[in-house]
């Protein structure tokens, strides 16, 4: 903890170098991630600096049929389900009482917001003029736009991740009035984040309900809001398992008594919400196919490709995770975790790639992304996780400091 | 009539301010949505609009449209000359360098002819691409052009994922200024009482101008005195609820790539119901989740887990 009587170089050594000296601290830099990470960041310079200077066309697959690539579909699509996981933890906690999530939640705080702060960046990539980014908040309004709700409760949303995630940062400075007031504000920030999730969730799924005729009638339905919104909620849960068990498993010295014990508690209640609610997206699934009569494309090349994802990635994870829960076997929960999330993440791609405009001339030379693309997706995710360390041994984020026990 | 447009332009300005407090205040929206969202459902389209309607059977493929295009708005110039007629191996498509292009499709049709499509904006009456685009860049004018604002336009491309055509193109060429670029219907002429530049151009009057209403009665009659020519259906007339650019065609409209599968509503019906949840979560949810909190940390209970 820092005070008036510390100087600049304690505070650097203290908060930043994790209590080493810079030369020592640059010493356990080096480590086979940092230089195969290093390699990837520096080899994607080239690539955004041509990306800002020359266009867009120069990095990415883009044309009137298929404006949005990969790079948008993983970096928004796919992404924001899981970082709903900011939500469902902090709901569970705060709302429900549910205790056993205490040592969890700002865990899983942190891993929503940064990942909504990395789906924005994403964002400043694909978006043709980034510097308009705020546009549809101040400039003008499209208010038939289901975008323009997306917009909107995103950036409200992350405003909201980020007070939630204040006290730790307050704790970091050392900052105890401050911290007190943000914790008070908690409950109702947890409401309205509730709120901003379900909207936007069910959101990414509206959006493609402007898309008859060029979305696969497999994928498109009316009930693409509810399946996008129910879906992220396992995927969400899922997310957060295998968060816990990373946190545990690569920052142990950075995690305490408190955290490391509740992990099996947490991931078998989580493995039984999973359970229930991929229970619900699956029969949701069904439910849509059913109501738009769509059984006879089962039979072509798209169906079998679709019973890939909800027979494979959605049917298999939800018998593992009744199996894992009636098992108390926290292997299997985590496998079925861990397909889970593969399953929404092909299942955004499908929606955003795959199945839409599957119609055209030469659908599949349209949409594989070219390497540049790829590269740029490659670094952000390496960034995704060098920034997540950098939190992870710096804040107190799956343990609590002594002088703030029972504060929150 | 001009009692009608203005009553039109202020429904459509309610419905643009109607969401922007939704999201401050979603009870008012609420009863103000219930209003505005009746007013779509009646709205089809500006009386008297203009529209074009382009007979497939008619079009040779000599281009003299593209080129007109091309002049009026001093777009760049195409890398083959307008002559030549190998453009036409490759499946051409509007982008960030024109606003139409002219396919050709061989061995279509009863007779197995070889047939000509000219592609642009559709000028919807009810444009999926307006209701699309976050900052409203874009706009259904009472003459009949859809149009776009560079000025607001940040370049998310979700009017491209959701027009039913696939029109609008992106300069992504463009590091600094990228825009949209798409077919005007020539809006600058029409206020000059100039009919468009391509309908002008082509050579074989396969263009038609006119007033939409009369369009479609011209069309209905050309279909009436040849049976055995046309397909009976006029493209355009009813698709996603209407667009001001109709064709009638000899060869069925998917041999020529048209999309036949679109339903007759406009877009804006589809993302409506969805559009009017969203005030509905923000006044019912703090209730529900206020009440689970009261339950769950009831006075007595173990409130440790708990806020305080
Ligand atoms: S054809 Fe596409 S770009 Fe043109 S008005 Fe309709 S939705 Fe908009
Ligand atoms: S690309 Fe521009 S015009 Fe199209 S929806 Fe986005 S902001 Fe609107």
């Amino acid at each position: 903890m820092s005070n008036q009587g510390t100087s600049f170089k304690d505070w650097m050594k203290d908060k930043l170098f994790m209590g080493k000296t810079p030369v020592e601290y640059s010493k356990t830099l080096v480590t086979p991630f940092n230089v195969v990470a290093a390699i990837i960041l520096l080899g994607s310079l080239p690539v955004f600096w041509m990306r800002y200077t020359q266009g867009l066309s120069t990095v990415i697959h883009a044309n009137s049929e298929y404006p949005w690539g990969l790079l948008l579909s993983w970096g928004i699509f796919a992404g924001e389900p899981l970082f709903a996981c900011g939500f469902i933890v902090a709901a569970a906690y705060y709302l429900f009482g549910m205790k056993e999530f205490k040592p969890f939640v700002r865990l899983a705080v942190l891993g929503g917001m940064l990942g909504y702060i990395f789906a924005a960046s994403y964002l400043l990539i694909d978006l043709g003029r980034p510097w308009r980014i705020y546009y549809p908040m101040l400039i003008n309004y499209g208010p038939a736009s289901v975008l323009f709700v997306v917009a909107w409760h995103v950036s409200l949303y992350c405003t909201v991740q980020l007070l939630e995630f204040s006290p730790a940062i307050l704790e970091w400075l050392g900052s105890k009035r401050l911290h007190k007031w943000a914790v008070k504000l908690t409950v109702g920030l947890i409401i309205g984040g509730v709120i901003l999730s379900t909207v936007h969730q069910s959101a990414l799924g509206a959006m493609y309900l402007a898309t008859p005729g060029k979305l696969h009638p497999l994928w498109y339905s009316s009930m693409l809001p509810l399946l996008f919104f129910s879906s992220a909620i396992y995927a969400a849960m899922s997310f957060a398992v295998i968060l816990a068990q990373f946190a545990v498993r690569y920052f142990s010295e950075r995690c305490d008594r408190e955290f490391i014990e509740a992990v099996p508690t947490m991931t078998k209640i989580l493995g039984k919400g999973a359970a229930l609610s991929i229970f619900v997206y699956f029969a949701l699934k069904i439910l849509a196919l059913a109501q738009d009569g769509r059984w006879g494309y089962l039979m072509t090349g798209y169906g079998y490709w679709y019973l890939v994802e909800l027979l494979g990635l959605v049917a298999m994870p939800m018998v593992l995770f009744i199996i894992g829960v009636k098992m108390d076997s926290l292997k299997v929960i985590r496998v079925a975790s861990l397909i889970a999330v593969v399953g929404i993440l092909i299942n955004r791609v499908n929606v955003n790639l795959i199945a839409f405009n599957w119609n055209q001339p030469n659908h599949f030379a349209g949409i594989i992304p070219p390497w540049s693309e790829v590269h740029m997706i490659a670094a952000m995710v390496t960034l995704h996780i060098i920034v997540f360390r950098w939190i992870m041994n710096r804040f107190p984020v799956t343990q609590e400091l002594p002088q703030y026990r029972g504060t929150h | 009539m001009s009692e009608d447009k203005k009553d039109k332009k202020g429904i459509a300005l309610s419905r643009r301010g109607f969401l922007s407090l939704s999201m401050l205040t979603g009870a008012t929206a609420l009863s103000l949505s219930s209003k505005s969202e009746a007013s779509i459902d009646k709205f089809k389209g500006w009386p008297g609009s203009f529209g074009m309607l382009t007979d497939l059977s008619a079009c040779v493929g000599c281009r003299s449209c593209e080129r007109a295009c091309n002049e009026t708005y001093n777009m760049p110039q195409p890398e083959k000359p307008y002559e030549d007629s190998s453009v036409f191996k490759e499946r051409r498509w509007p982008d960030g360098r024109t606003y139409t292009v002219v396919n050709r499709y061989q061995g279509v049709g009863k007779s197995k002819r070889t047939a000509y499509r000219k592609v642009q904006c559709n000028h919807c009456l009810e444009p999926a691409c307006a209701t699309a685009c976050p900052i409203h860049a874009y706009e259904k004018t009472p003459e009949g052009s859809v149009m776009y604002d560079e000025d607001l336009c940040f370049g998310c491309r979700y009017c491209v994922i959701a027009c039913p055509f696939n029109i609008p193109g992106y300069d992504y060429d463009s590091a600094f200024e990228p825009k949209i670029v798409k077919c005007i219907m020539c809006y600058p002429r029409l206020k000059e009482n100039k009919m468009p530049a391509c309908a002008e151009a082509c050579p074989v009057g396969a263009i038609t101008f006119g007033k939409r209403d009369d369009l479609i009665k011209l069309a209905k009659k050309k279909i009436a005195d040849n049976p055995d020519k046309y397909i009976n259906h006029i493209y355009g007339e009813h698709e996603v609820g209407g667009t001001s650019w109709l064709y009638i065609s000899d060869v069925p409209f998917e041999e020529l790539g048209f999309s036949v599968n679109l339903p007759d509503r406009p877009i804006i019906e589809l993302t409506k119901g969805y559009m009017q949840t969203v005030p509905i979560i923000f006044t019912t949810f703090p209730a529900i989740f206020g009440l689970v909190y009261a339950a769950t940390h009831r006075k007595g209970a173990d409130t440790k887990g708990g806020n305080e």
